[in-house]
């Protein structure tokens, strides 16, 4: 029977609940220090001075870095670090380079001492002055002097401008509203840390919580001038990423720390600093406008999305959804993009789609109410078989199956359309739904397989779990490739000498590591199958490669299941310690997010198998319902079901996938009830700054959560036929809430989160 | 976090003369509070003298109410026998506050004394004058969503940030404290305490090295109609937009006595006395809770960023009385 599939617990979670997984700031070294940072407390200007004196004095301290003393790093050129794989440093801003503050909790000097406390209490004495510049600290503010940014990740950004004002001003029908989000921040469980060792003058060892072993690795290269290959990076578990862990400036700051004190360094940050130093979703304020005819066929979209950036081409695209759902033959998707003297916006979990499918799924809620129209047959009667942009087809799309299949376990028949229809003591109740969606990526990727004369497998690739499943689901795929049981696999990831894969972001591990851990194994099995073939003492001995096939650890003559050659007894008598191989698949559309690196054996896939863009569009779908209870007095809000509905082609293993749907869903519901961070635009400085403030979900506000996958194999992006699955869950949620809000009061909420405040 | 001494007091002699020599003394109970301050530089006490090994957890009968130790911790207190069968108010305001973690370790004596969650007190780089007297208050035309509505001043608005603070207000509990030289005096609950006015540094009215050694409750007759409604973000680990503790006696449907205190609106916990003068004597319906909770709300004032919270009061006080009527048991916070 196959594993793949199965929902075998995660192998590694054992070690993670005994606490024996071992986390980036745990790799203590011999004779480490610790360094602990300083922050700019403006928002914008230069330092004038840097008294140290006090500092130096406390008892422990090594040394103080700051500008004046820092080690020069290699400048930024975005052309250079593109070839060399490092164009995607978190912020553009190598560290302590010169006197110049851009935003408040700029990492401005960094104290190294024998303890943390030590570091830290040396840390709070550095006195610091600065001439102060005027800083941009308000979104609203700064838009006329926005900008209207060409490109967005290498797509074109401005689509359609000013195209859609006729088919709209025609329309028999027409909503148009404004929806705003907040700034949001990742706050993964496991804070951001790096120790770094310096091996050699020329060699560096970095134990660091990132999303991409190999990324890192490339980037702190870059920067230090150092070959790739003497950069290792190592990082077995991480803790939560959610996009927060790309390369922040800690990780060079904490190896110019340990170059400058001659000896290994841990740097872990404060819950503080990862509400300004490691990247945040930025504000948006929204508008968007749909037409539609008598008949509510959709003739026009048009989303508009004003917000910021600092430090980075990255701007949160929100109109990303608005480019690939339903029918309209119109779609007009714009961006206006100021700068802020603040901490640099960057991905954050469905990055576009999760505030973008607010907006344009609170609207198709909005229209159908106009249209007095059930929102479900709206969708349905819009929905788009092809990307309505480019006019592929989707390489396999079943979303008209997700609506149905939601509406159906979720009871959707037994709402009413009317608002305040259902009471429940003081508790209106209302239910809503939203179309839920998110790119289907794949990348380049290697995996080598190695199997010893015992028959144990190792499976190894510089991928990352970070929470998703990783470990688990290769080991599931390698035991199917090979016809060996789980428990004989030993997965091997998180450090960059292993064969170069994507980093955990823009939910492709999954659909990028697997076809090449498959092909690796299939290169496996053909070396083992040579040595049999070889071998005179094998039942095997001179038969043809394509006669011989394989099940429960051994090679088996096609149609003889007699004749049949153990791998273990294979590699015994070839006296070898261990037999390997590795595979490299390249999607045809790209190398994508991977750090281009020595290849292995590349393995040609069919292009109608492998990820072709130029004739397929890849997109996951899904179709989440809420159900909420309202207090109108009180102004709370409870979600007290959930359904979704996932389209995300093969599921690889029904736990882990499931999970990473609730997590998903969880993730929408604290940002549509309570996460949101304020800053103070004085001195442009957070006033939410902890998780005391920053309010994610509680286990009460998280009712059950219902998840179906339809299940079917994409047959164009992989042989395998995963698309990803970590960032969909969280898309439409808090649109399905906003509307099923609607339905419970006939308030209409168009600013997240919807905090008591918003209904009282 | 800076260097400090530390000692552990095997007796409260001890401990209030260690800490009442030394103006940068402070006594240490559960610490959930006072570390983390300390972590993030705005408290840096010279010396802390652990209180957790004193003879000060019990809660016992006395011969006016319930005694309750001022080193139990909130947990212990919370599920009393005593105190949920006689207080019911008080388990229900603490079980409402932090987590389960923090109420393990958290003591009644450094509940009272916890400092506020207002983020310019926290935020070093802010100006406050609770934390630094004369720097000014970052809130008062900052982000002052979750600020004072009532009783502050120009130099100061933040909120007392307790929930059994709220329910020992309203029940008119009595503070026990001992000083130098075995010097022992209470305060009444509504003078513990303070509002901000041109001292905000000054939370409460102890002394230095007065020890808290336990919280009187009187005998009332609100165990059967008491109720604590709080209003947050989300269903636990936070702090209260707005809270109420209500507690009634009534005569027929007549109300005898009425308690109502707010939390989450001022710098200490706030007596509703203008809406308990008005409800009592008077019949207990909803028309009626409502119209004494306009009148409370009436003297409220405001920020930018909170006036929300007068609406939002106004329709608490009138649910926490509808629960307290009903038993306690209402169970439809929010």
């Amino acid at each position: 029977m196959s594993e793949t599939g199965k929902p075998i617990s995660r192998i590694d979670g054992r070690l993670k609940v005994t606490g024996q997984a071992t986390y980036a700031a745990e790799f203590n070294q011999p004779n480490m220090a610790y360094a602990f940072p300083v922050r700019a407390t403006i928002a914008k200007g230069r330092i004038t001075s840097i008294d140290d004196a006090a500092t130096k004095k406390e008892p422990g301290v090594i040394s103080v870095i700051s500008y004046k003393n820092a080690l020069k790093l290699k400048p930024l050129d975005m052309q250079a670090q593109a070839k060399a794989g490092a164009a995607f440093l978190g912020e553009n801003l190598p560290p302590l380079q010169d006197n110049k503050v851009h935003y408040p909790g700029q990492f401005i000097a960094v104290v190294v001492a024998e303890s943390y406390e030590q570091a830290r209490t040396a840390a709070y004495k550095l006195k610091v002055r600065y001439a102060v510049e005027k800083a941009a600290t308000d979104l609203k503010a700064e838009l006329p002097n926005s900008k209207k940014p060409t490109k967005l990740m290498g797509e074109e950004a401005q689509v359609n401008g000013g195209k859609a004002a006729t088919p709209l001003a025609t329309s028999a029908h027409r909503v148009e509203n404004t929806y705003s989000t907040p700034v949001e921040h990742h706050h993964p469980m496991e804070p951001h840390a790096t120790v770094a060792v310096w091996e050699a003058a020329d060699k560096l060892t970095l134990y660091d919580t990132t999303q991409g072993v190999g990324l890192t690795g490339a980037i702190a290269a870059y920067f230090f001038g150092l070959q790739q290959e003497n950069v290792r990076v190592i990082a077995p578990f991480v803790g939560g990423g959610f996009g927060s862990k790309g390369l922040w400036l800690h990780t060079l700051l904490v190896a110019m720390a340990a170059k400058t004190a001659g000896r290994p360094v841990k740097l872990a940050l404060t819950r503080q600093m990862m509400q300004t130093n490691v990247g945040h979703r930025a504000a948006t304020i929204q508008r968007v406008a749909l037409g539609t005819d008598t008949a509510g066929t959709l003739k026009a979209i048009r989303h508009h999305t004003d917000t910021y950036t600092n430090l980075t081409e990255f701007f949160e695209p929100s109109g990303k959804q608005s480019l690939v759902l339903y029918k309209a033959p119109l779609r007009e998707v714009t961006y206006n993009v100021a700068k802020l003297n603040r901490g640099t916006p960057t991905f954050m979990r469905a990055p576009g789609e999760t505030p973008g499918t607010f907006a344009l799924e609170s609207a198709m809620d909005e229209m159908a109410y106009q249209l007095k129209m059930d929102p479900v047959a709206f969708r349905i009667a819009n929905h788009t078989t092809k990307d309505p942009m480019k006019g592929h087809d989707f390489s396999s799309e079943f979303l008209v199956d997700c609506y149905r299949i939601g509406a159906e376990k979720f009871g959707w028949s037994a709402r009413s359309m009317e608002p305040r229809q259902k009471r429940n003591g003081n508790y209106l109740v209302g239910y809503g739904m939203a179309t839920a969606t998110y790119p289907g990526g794949r990348s380049a990727a290697s995996v080598k397989v190695s199997m010893t004369a015992k028959g144990d497998v190792t499976v190894m690739t510089a991928s990352i779990d970070i929470g998703t499943g990783t470990y688990t689901v290769l080991a599931q795929t390698a035991a199917d490739a090979l016809g060996v049981p789980v428990e004989r696999i030993q997965v091997k990831i998180g450090d960059s000498r292993l064969p170069a894969a994507p980093l955990a972001g823009g939910s492709q591990t999954t659909a990028s590591i697997h076809p090449a851990a498959m092909e690796a194994c299939v290169l496996l099995r053909k070396e083992l199958a040579a040595l049999a073939i070889a071998d005179p003492s094998s039942k095997l001995h001179g038969r043809k490669p394509d006669e011989i096939g394989y099940a429960d650890g051994k090679l088996v003559l096609n149609g003889d299941e007699k004749k049949t050659d153990a791998y273990a007894d294979i590699i015994s008598r070839a006296k070898r310690a261990e037999v390997e191989a590795c595979a490299t698949t390249l999607p045809v559309s790209g190398a994508g997010l991977t750090v281009p690196s020595a290849l292995c054996t590349p393995r040609e896939i069919p292009a109608e198998q492998n990820s072709d863009s130029k004739h397929y569009a890849f997109h996951s779908f899904g179709a989440q319902f809420a159900e909420v209870w309202v207090d109108e007095d009180l102004g709370t809000i409870r979600v007290k079901r959930f359904t979704s509905v996932q389209d995300v082609g093969r599921i690889m293993n029904e736990k882990t996938a499931r999970s990473q749907i609730i997590g998903g869903v969880i993730f929408g519901i604290g940002a549509a009830l309570m996460e949101a961070t304020e800053y103070d635009k004085r001195w442009g400085s957070p006033v939410v700054r902890t998780l005391a403030d920053y309010h994610v979900p509680v286990n009460l506000d998280v009712p059950p959560i219902d998840v179906h996958f339809i299940g079917k194999a994409d047959p164009h992006i992989s042989p395998i036929g995963a698309r990803g699955i970590g960032e969909i869950g969280i898309t439409g949620v808090a649109a399905a809430i906003a509307n099923a809000v609607f339905n419970a009061t006939g308030k209409r909420l168009r600013d997240l989160p919807l905090t008591p405040d918003k209904l009282v | 976090m800076r260097p400090f001494n530390y000692s552990k007091a095997g007796d409260p002699a001890t401990a209030v003369n260690l800490v009442s020599a030394n103006p940068g003394a402070k006594f240490l109970g559960g610490g959930t509070n006072l570390v983390d301050l300390m972590k993030e530089d705005v408290m840096h006490p010279s010396e802390l003298v652990d209180i957790t090994r004193l003879k000060h957890a019990d809660i016992e009968k006395t011969a006016t109410g319930v005694a309750i130790g001022a080193t139990a911790t909130n947990a212990l207190t919370a599920n009393h026998e005593l105190i949920r069968k006689n207080y019911p108010l008080l388990s229900m305001a603490i079980l409402a506050g932090a987590s389960v973690q923090i109420r393990n370790m958290a003591t009644n004596g450094g509940n009272l004394n916890q400092r506020t969650r207002c983020t310019y007190f926290y935020d070093v780089n802010m100006p406050c004058n609770k934390r630094e007297p004369g720097s000014g208050c970052g809130a008062l035309k900052g982000i002052n969503r979750n600020h004072a509505i009532f009783g502050w001043s120009e130099k100061c608005v933040a909120v007392y940030p307790s929930d059994m603070a709220v329910a020992l207000a309203a029940l008119d509990a009595v503070v026990h404290v001992e000083g130098k030289n075995n010097a022992k005096r209470t305060i009444e609950f509504a003078d513990f305490h303070r509002l901000p006015g041109d001292t905000p540094e000054k939370d409460n009215n102890l002394k230095q090295g007065e020890l808290i050694t336990s919280i009187e409750l009187p005998t009332n007759d609100f165990a059967e109609r008491s109720y604590y409604l709080k209003i947050r973000e989300r269903s636990s680990y936070a702090f209260a937009l707005v809270s109420v503790a209500a507690a009634l006696s009534l005569e027929g449907n007549q109300i005898k006595q009425v308690r109502i205190a707010l939390g989450g609106v001022a710098h200490k916990p706030w007596r509703a006395s203008v809406a308990e003068k008005w409800l009592t004597g008077k019949e207990a319906t909803e028309a009626n809770f409502r119209a004494a909770a306009e009148a409370e709300l009436k003297n409220a004032r405001p920020l930018e960023h909170n006036k929300f919270k007068v609406a939002m009061a106004k329709k608490a006080i009138t649910r926490a009385l509808q629960g307290a009527m009903q038993g306690g048991v209402y169970g439809l916070e929010g």
